[in-house]
């Protein structure tokens, strides 16, 4: 039981990470039917330039509190991406908006492999650990432990969420960027200026991959160039999983991704007599969206995308 | 003139659609143009929104010229086009498709003002006000998508096809309401492949064939005309 309640735990933080970053997908997705591969590399970039501004308040002579330096890395960061996606969405796919479906996508995997060795090349190519400086609690409930940065993490995930649902559903720009993402040329019959609900976008987007990268340095206490290939994908996973272009299923589809991810890791020495150990809990991921793609092509709460009326 | 085109021309990918025409629409005027599948009149209308570009000639609007300014900023400036298949956002509510066609403006008030006023013009509208507009009929839609048109408080309303796809009894409910909303002083342009419908309500017509105007008159001389007659009128 305590294993279950720890595995679920841990699976519920993890999962508001992944829904976070697949948010940006699927946002994306429901309007350009672009998958921006480079959206993975934004968080990258998120936990390396808070890591960069952490680093530089701990080693300057200002005595700021561990709180207020860990803030400001993520208050530069978050503007650092949304610069970063506003970027991308200019220089690699706005040319491409009308190129066939596969230019932009390869343009994707392009930017995504600039950002990495960029990052690589600021940074270098060690493990770089992200600093502790907000002291760790933990918390026992049930025989499981939880940690203040795991309560912080799904919290605020879920204030964020919360957040973007009340924007996309209740303002003036919400309604014109569901408008565009049905129909981009109706859209613009109405006067909405579909370019700038892009490159918005696309910024929000980035401003949730920022905090996620952040989230996600602080939660493994270690930030590397490569750590956005393997996150992005499963953020792509839980988009898919969720049905992608489905805001609701983004969130859906990263909690249950983190959830089962851990549940598997949990148990999977169990289940196979310690003949596979935990470490093969990305494979989850994976057969997890394999077998829900095979009964539910357009994901979990994905509708048949209808034709264009 | 309200709209005034000079020579224009819209080719796609290497196909003229339109080869060169001059049409003109003065405030309050119900204008149509009419014509056969194919002859360039969709394509006309999509050109005045910015929505398929103007390979040669200009469009004046307001003395100004708008030949290629984009979609957004035509609308913003009071042209507002209600294309063929309507263009209505399916997946949204009806309230919130009414909602986006008053998506330029910013007073509120009046906005929701006349949005009541949308819904006892057309009471099914408010019954399925929460509806998804994608549940609607057809001609549910296309009161659907005029009650849009009119939230944007256009100064020139063009309308594509508006009795494409509906029944005969729906057909006659759209035109009364275009010229009701003609009477009240909206400058409308109507393309119509029903001519009959069309000159019967329209102030002046052009003849639209193979991307060229070949006639233009009031109303009342083309219905007459035996060339209109027998090409259109089916006489």
């Amino acid at each position: 039981m305590d294993i279950f309640l720890q595995q679920l735990i841990n699976g519920l933080v993890l999962g508001s990470i992944y829904a976070l970053v697949a948010l940006g997908y699927t946002m994306v997705y429901g309007i350009l039917e672009l998958i921006n591969f480079a959206h993975g590399e934004i968080t990258m970039i998120g936990a390396m330039v808070s890591l960069a501004v952490i680093n530089l308040l701990i080693g300057s002579s200002l005595d700021l509190p561990g709180v207020m330096i860990v803030f400001m890395g993520v208050l530069t960061a978050i503007p650092a991406c949304m610069a970063l996606g506003f970027l991308i969405e200019r220089v690699a796919y706005r040319p491409l908006r009308h190129a066939p479906r596969l230019a932009p996508l390869i343009t994707a995997i392009g930017v995504s492999i600039v950002l990495q060795n960029v990052a690589m090349l600021i940074w270098g190519r060690q493990y770089i650990s992200f600093p502790a400086i907000i002291p760790i609690q933990r918390y026992e409930i049930l025989g499981a432990t939880i940690s203040n940065l795991q309560i912080f993490i799904f919290i605020f995930s879920g204030l964020l969420m919360a957040g973007l649902v009340a924007l996309v559903h209740k303002t003036r720009f919400g309604r014109a960027m569901r408008a565009t993402a049905q129909s981009p040329q109706s859209a613009s019959l109405m006067g909405v200026n579909v370019n700038n609900i892009i490159a918005i976008t696309f910024i929000l987007g980035s401003a949730l991959a920022a905090i996620a990268g952040v989230m996600v340095g602080a939660y493994y206490g270690l930030a590397h160039y490569y750590m956005g290939f393997l996150l992005g994908l499963k953020a792509f996973c839980a988009a898919v999983l969720g049905g992608i272009g489905n805001i609701a299923g983004a969130m859906l589809g990263g909690l249950l991704l983190g959830v089962i991810e851990s549940l598997g890791a949990g148990y999977i020495g169990d289940l196979t007599g310690g003949f596979l150990g935990s470490h093969y809990q990305d494979v989850f991921a994976f057969l997890v969206l394999i077998i829900v793609l095979v009964f539910r092509p357009s994901g979990l709460l994905g509708e048949r995308v209808v034709e264009r009326a | 003139m309200l709209l005034e085109a000079k020579n224009l021309v819209v080719t796609y990918g290497g196909v003229h659609a339109v080869k060169g025409i001059d049409f003109n629409i003065a405030q309050g005027e119900l204008v149509c143009l009419i014509g056969a599948n194919g002859a360039g009149k969709t394509t006309t209308l999509k050109a005045l929104c910015g929505l398929v570009p103007v390979a040669q000639g200009s469009i004046h609007y307001h003395q100004q010229i708008i030949t290629h300014r984009p979609t957004h900023e035509i609308v913003q400036r009071g042209m507002v086009l209600v294309p063929e298949g309507r263009g209505i956002f399916s997946r949204l509510s009806v309230a919130e498709n009414l909602a986006m066609g008053a998506y330029t403006r910013h007073d509120t008030a009046t906005i929701r003002h006349e949005t009541d006023h949308i819904y006892s013009l057309f009471p099914r509208l408010h019954e399925r006000r929460q509806q998804k507009a994608g549940t609607l009929s057809g001609g549910e839609q296309q009161m659907l998508a005029l009650g849009r048109a009119m939230l944007a408080k256009p100064k020139l309303l063009l309308l594509d096809e508006p009795s494409m796809g509906l029944a005969p009894l729906m057909v006659s409910k759209i035109f009364e309401i275009i010229q009701h909303i003609a009477q009240q002083g909206m400058t409308i342009l109507l393309v119509e492949q029903n001519a009959k419908l069309a000159l019967e309500i329209s102030h002046r017509g052009y003849v639209m064939e193979s991307g060229l105007i070949t006639l233009h008159d009031t109303a009342r001389n083309l219905s007459t005309n035996p060339q209109v007659r027998h090409a259109y009128l089916g006489e």
